[in-house]
């Protein structure tokens, strides 16, 4: 029925309406209400206005304080292994157990071959095995594949072998891990890399920038090697703070300040956040990082930080 | 185009209103071959200024005739004289005419809202909300939205039921969201709810089988407060937030994971008693009111099929149990289905997924939605831990939001037509 008046309207309109459709659309468009329109901007101002009022308002003891928490010691953190940790032999390459000895080989792979323009990642573990060795630790045999970022999947995987020996000791001791990737030997420094390098060791560099990638998983362009040199110097915390109980990723560079060159590397002022995956805690360290094609990365001083937004200092 | 004529109909359409005022249609019933041959007189006659909308034929179809105001006396008496019977359809054709342009401009309005909606962005709570509205206008003989009950902070919890009707049919529940940092999982249940109606609309197999036979339950946002809070600043205070925002019993610490607060062997190893940890599994089971509403609407109803739930991030695709590393007694089905369902994704971008039990995959995990719904006889559950593997992890930038939801779209879909195949 609808449709029967919607045509005959059209043959309606070809006749008499036509015409004066020029005149007509520009009557509707003035017809259309401005109220609402204004209504609702007044209405945006207004909202942010009270916002950005509201905030210094509230007092500081109302505002949700943090705990402020110690570094959490991973050792402490599950006193009892549960029970597929125990499994000695042959592991399931998908399970946890494999492919956190994995990711902690990976922390090994980016502090010693990362770069600004290359960071490894953990493609898939293809055979994993474990045994308990005499000093009371645990040491995992790993044949896995990973990828390079920036090309990440798009690029060739690399095959690697690794052992990684957790020691189990009363107070938290890093892990220990021994590393071969075929065509290691044959990775330079890009050139990408180099003419990061010269662009940035200029005495009037002072980059800064927060948020990488932003809570919209933005990051632009330039920012994106501070980015993955971030994630090299994380690897360094990373590494150290691993245990059968952790499986550590970095979750964002809160910020990157650049600090004056010194002896031709670059140096960086990082505040990085890593996410935990068993306890899905994020972390937060500071770190200052140096940086050169020739040199490698290297963590100068690395401290960790309470997630407290008030605290100044850390609680000790 | 059609919209080009749609907005030409519509301005003609207020033009023109004037002219039909007081016109009526009028529907002709022949009776007899001497009426059909008046009728096609009348028709003949272009000067008597008769608006025939169906052709004269024969005694088996009615005739339409738009008559101007002018000629009604005189056509109905002609009729009359002539025993020819007719009834008046509309009975004024400018009121029909007001009443079908203003449906125009608000379904042109539906339209360019969910037509413009940008799948490829993060977005706020309102915005979810006003989606899930608008998906309903545009969908009402399939979509609905289903109020399960308030938050901590009195926020309204929305489900979207895609039903064809039937008295509570077995059921599919898809949720997202349950924590708050995981923005992807949200957004792909947005793309998700979509991508079904505009399935089912277009008749795309097997979405239309499925509906005809179960009812799909989708919750875009289970864990509204906590999605809120992501969203008040750029700061990772709020940004990573993961837990609901309830008071606890450390005034300094705020919130329970919603994954850890089930009655699933709550109080096991897996989770942790610490209000200030990310994992805290809470006083007591269910005692988060985000929980409970969902734990009732699903037992409320009794006939769920299957449970699946979108978290970030890791590319896993999981089955019970988290809490212990014994298999379920349906691992085997389970392992198969998980399996072809992470190759049905893979198909789409490439995108690999691991399979297995949410104990020996991730970790062990008490208090956890999918051993709650395994538990209580939903076989076929499902735990989704959506894209990256780490590289951007809960940041993943908004370009992969549709590609991401595509493939999970081709598991789910998989899943579903299993499930679809395979009642129990």
């Amino acid at each position: 029925m609808q449709s029967v008046i919607r045509t005959h309207l059209e043959s309606v309109s070809s006749h008499s309406c036509y015409a004066t459709e020029l005149s007509f659309i520009n009557s509707s468009t003035r017809r259309r209400s401005p109220p609402e329109w204004i209504m609702k901007t007044f209405c945006s101002v207004w909202l942010l206005l009270s916002l950005v009022e509201l905030r210094p308002a509230l007092p500081v003891s109302q505002e949700t304080p943090l705990a402020c928490r110690g570094p959490a010691d991973p050792a402490l953190q599950q006193p009892e292994t549960p029970e597929e940790m125990d499994t000695t032999g042959d592991l399931e390459p998908t399970h946890y157990p494999a492919r956190r000895a994995a990711t902690v080989a990976l922390h090994y792979l980016n502090t010693r071959h990362g770069s600004p323009y290359r960071v490894f990642g953990l493609q898939q573990v293809h055979k994993a095995s474990a045994e308990d060795v005499a000093a009371g630790g645990r040491k995992y045999s790993l044949d896995f594949s990973v990828t390079t970022s920036p090309s990440g999947s798009a690029g060739p995987a690399l095959r690697c072998s690794a052992e990684v020996l957790f020691p189990r000791t009363e107070r938290h001791t890093p892990p220990d891990v021994q590393l071969n990737c075929e065509a290691l030997q044959q990775l330079n420094s890009t050139a990408e890399d180099e003419a990061f390098y010269q662009k940035y060791i200029t005495p009037d560099s002072a980059v800064s920038a927060q948020y990488l990638p932003d809570s919209y998983g933005n990051m632009s362009e330039d920012m994106q090697p501070f980015w993955r040199l971030a994630r090299v110097a994380a690897s360094f915390i990373m590494l150290r703070e691993s245990s059968e109980n952790t499986e550590f990723n970095m979750a964002q560079v809160a910020s990157i300040t650049q600090q004056e060159s010194s002896e031709k590397q670059l140096m960086l002022d990082y505040v990085v956040l890593l996410h935990d995956l068993p306890s899905q805690e994020i972390i937060q360290w500071k770190l200052l990082a140096s940086w050169s094609p020739d040199s490698g990365v290297r963590v100068l001083q690395m401290e960790w930080q309470p997630r407290c937004p008030h605290a100044t200092k850390p609680p000790n | 185009m059609r919209h080009y004529i749609a907005v030409f109909a519509l301005l003609a359409a207020v033009y023109c209103e004037e002219v039909f005022n007081g016109d009526q249609v009028l529907r002709i019933h022949a009776e007899s071959k001497k009426h059909i041959q008046i009728l096609k007189e009348l028709e003949r006659d272009v000067d008597f200024g008769l608006d025939f909308w169906t052709n004269v034929v024969s005694t088996e179809l009615p005739v339409d005739i738009r008559v101007p105001h002018a000629r009604l006396y005189a056509i109905k008496n002609f009729l009359k004289e002539n025993n020819i019977p007719f009834t008046v359809m509309i009975n004024n054709v400018k009121e029909l005419l007001d009443r079908e342009r203003e449906e125009m401009v608000h379904n042109a309005e539906m339209e360019r809202k969910t037509k413009s909606f940008n799948f490829a962005a993060y977005h706020d709570l309102d915005t979810i909300y006003n989606f899930m509205d608008t998906l309903v206008a545009n969908h009402s003989n399939l979509i609905s939205k289903v109020n399960i009950g308030s938050t901590y902070e009195n926020r309204h919890m929305y489900v979207l039921k895609f039903s064809t009707g039937g008295e509570k049919k077995p059921a599919i529940w898809i949720d997202a969201g349950v924590h708050a940092r995981e923005w992807i999982s949200h957004a792909t249940a947005v793309w998700l709810a979509d991508r079904i109606a505009t399935d089912f609309k277009e008749n795309r197999t097997p979405v239309p089988s499925i509906l005809s036979q179960m009812d799909i339950y989708l919750m875009i946002v289970a864990n509204p407060d906590g999605y809120v809070f992501t969203h008040r600043s750029l700061s990772e205070f709020y940004r990573f937030w993961r837990k609901s925002r309830s008071a606890t019993s450390n005034p300094k610490c705020h919130g329970v994971d919603l994954n850890r607060n089930w009655d699933a062997e709550f109080g096991g190893p897996g989770a942790s008693d610490d209000p200030c940890a990310e994992d805290y599994r809470g006083p007591s089971a269910q005692s988060e009111i985000e929980v409970k509403n969902i734990a009732n609407f699903i037992t409320d109803h009794g006939n769920f099929k299957s449970f699946m739930t979108l978290h970030s991030y890791k590319q896993l695709l999981m089955y019970p149990y988290g809490y212990v590393g014994t298999d379920a007694p349906d691992r085997t089905e389970l392992h198969d289905v998980a399996t072809q369902a992470s190759k049905a994704l893979n198909s789409w971008h490439g995108t690999v997924y691991k399979v297995g039990s949410i104990f020996h995959t991730i970790e062990q995990a008490s208090g956890a939605s999918v051993d709650w719904a395994y538990l209580r006889g939903i076989k076929y559950s499902f735990a989704f831990e959506l894209r990256d593997t780490g590289e951007y992890g809960f940041l993943l930038p908004a370009d992969q939001i549709v590609s991401t939801a595509r493939e999970t779209w081709f598991a789910l879909r998989y899943i579903m037509q299993y499930v679809c195949d395979h009642p129990y």
